[in-house]
């Protein structure tokens, strides 16, 4: 019997699709989410001030998310109203991320079997626990894959690369603005630019926080942040070559911060 | 659940809790077959007055079923959102359960639009689901709240009044409901001085409830001997902040002792 015209075989579609998906998702900026000492921080280059890729879901469930707008908006709603419903009928503790990434995982992998395309997104659940043991941070890919990261997650973009650089200043319990300096690090290619603080979209699970733990980071405390990264008190400034210097400020010692 | 990513509907939490789960709304809409009023436990005064940059709400902690205290302890007042709380008079079930879907409800706007709720935006929102309650409040189950805010356009206090019907009523500088109010409001009337300190305003309000204490026997006093003190709120643009039992206890110890000289506390100056 012949293959009648047209004929796909389901190992290619799903390869098409998967390819697809894969394609769109790789276009945008990656969205870095890791742990910190206090907690759960989230980094997005996003020139957006009101198109967000980072979200509350609940007082401890965070959600980023990259690849189309308007795919993963309708998923962060849903994920919203279903947080909401657990909240209101049981009790506020009984929503958990857990259950949030399944119910995530089931829609994606619903769409990526039955639609003809799948969702173009990749998204992170995150969320902050009592101690820094039982924070949570699942990542889900377009297929409805859910992978249960420890520490750090990279999604969208150059995801291999930038977690690569990621781990390399990555590490445990790390104060906040150090963990901010490393996902700008991951973020940025090397020898290329950090964004500007106008360019960056940045929010918190904080545990330390009070009924909920989200807090977006803008505006004057993001400078804060930014600027205690840039003004670091480990390394000393190098000494500039008197000749070649140019003439930059009053005489006398340069006060490096460091207290010397 | 999966009807979930398929509604795109407002972002009103009670809405989609109407489709979705209606058997969940406090608000049922099948009568009872007596009125019930006297058997179910009732909260009693909530007293609000604004201060200088924000408001103050206070609640007495006694829930009466008819003549009986069913509960010494209960909390009446609670935090809506960062910088609204509401408190509740009359059937505590339903009014516990009010609040707590009232707290979703503005979570939910917020989370699902990335903006709060304008201060008149949130006080309607309530009066809609006091007037959903409507048939049941013929019923004996009457519950009616009051809604405090920060509003941050104003940079000061508000201060939401119901009825069984729903509302909202803006009252200026002062108000209270429930049982004890009419001797709560006495009091705030003459004590009550417009732009005082928060803390000055709160011993104002937990002087007006003493008062409502004194006179009504559904209102509840400081329980000095179990350590029970009225909740009492202060919202500015801080945010909500429920006062620690420690922090009311001192105010209350100085209330007290001023009380043992003089019973009916404070006067206001006559001219």
């Amino acid at each position: 019997m012949s293959m009648p015209f047209g004929y796909a075989s389901p190992e290619q579609i799903m390869r098409d699709r998967a390819e697809y998906a894969r394609k769109g998702i790789a276009r945008g900026r990656s969205v870095v989410v890791m742990q910190y000492a206090d907690g759960i921080l989230f980094v997005a280059p996003n020139p957006s001030k009101a198109l967000h890729k980072i979200s509350e879901i609940y007082d401890r469930i965070g959600f980023a998310a990259v690849g189309r707008y308007n795919e993963f908006e309708s998923l962060r709603l849903a994920g919203i109203r279903y947080a909401d419903i657990n909240g209101y009928t049981y009790n506020r503790s009984d929503v958990t991320g857990r259950g949030l990434a399944n119910l995530y995982a089931q829609q994606l992998g619903m769409i990526f079997t039955e639609s003809i395309k799948s969702l173009e997104v990749e998204i992170v659940v995150a969320e902050v626990g009592e101690e820094p043991e039982r924070d949570q941070i699942y990542r889900l890919t377009f297929d409805g894959s859910v992978f249960d990261e420890q520490g750090m997650a990279v999604i969208g973009g150059q995801a291999e690369a930038v977690s690569g650089r990621l781990k390399e200043r990555y590490s445990e319990g790390l104060p906040l603005a150090q963990a901010l300096d490393a996902a700008l690090f991951a973020l940025t290619e090397p020898g290329g630019e950090r964004p500007a603080p106008g360019q960056l979209e940045v929010a918190v699970l904080d545990r330390n926080r009070e009924h909920r733990k989200f807090l977006r980071l803008a505006g004057p405390r993001l400078q804060r942040l930014l600027d205690e990264i840039v003004a670091p008190p480990a390394e000393p400034a190098p000494a500039p070559a008197p000749e070649t210097a140019p003439p930059i400020g009053p005489e006398g010692e340069i006060d490096t911060g460091s207290g010397e | 659940m999966n009807n979930l990513f398929m509604n795109t509907g407002s972002s009103s939490f009670t809405e989609f809790l109407g489709a979705h789960a209606p058997d969940l709304l406090p608000i049922r809409a099948q009568a009872l077959a007596a009125p019930v009023g006297d058997q179910i436990p009732h909260a009693t005064t909530i007293v609000a007055a604004t201060c200088a940059g924000g408001v103050v709400m206070a609640g007495d902690r006694r829930a009466t079923s008819g003549n009986i205290i069913s509960q010494r302890d209960i909390e009446k007042v609670f935090r809506a959102d960062d910088y609204s709380c509401m408190g509740i008079a009359g059937t505590a079930s339903t009014g516990i359960e009010l609040a707590r879907l009232y707290r979703v409800e503005l979570e939910h706007y917020e989370k699902m639009e990335g903006r709060s709720l304008s201060t008149e935006g949130k006080a309607n929102r309530l009066a809609t689901m006091i007037r959903g309650n409507l048939a049941m409040a013929m019923q004996g189950l009457v519950v009616v709240p009051l809604f405090a805010a920060y509003d941050p356009d104003r940079d000061g206090g508000r201060i939401f009044g119901y009825d069984v019907g729903g509302g909202p009523y803006e009252q200026r500088l002062y108000h209270s409901i429930g049982s004890g109010s009419i001797f709560a409001r006495g009091s705030l009337k003459k004590l009550y001085r417009e732009n005082a300190t928060p803390e000055d305003t709160v011993l104002t309000c937990l002087q007006a409830l003493y008062d409502a204490a004194d006179d009504d026997s559904a209102t509840g006093g400081p329980d000095v001997t179990r350590k029970i003190w009225p909740v009492v709120a202060v919202i500015t643009a801080d945010g909500f902040r429920r006062l620690s039992d420690e922090e009311i206890a001192e105010y209350v110890q100085g209330m007290l002792d001023a009380r043992m000289t003089d019973p009916d506390g404070p006067t206001a100056p006559l001219r």
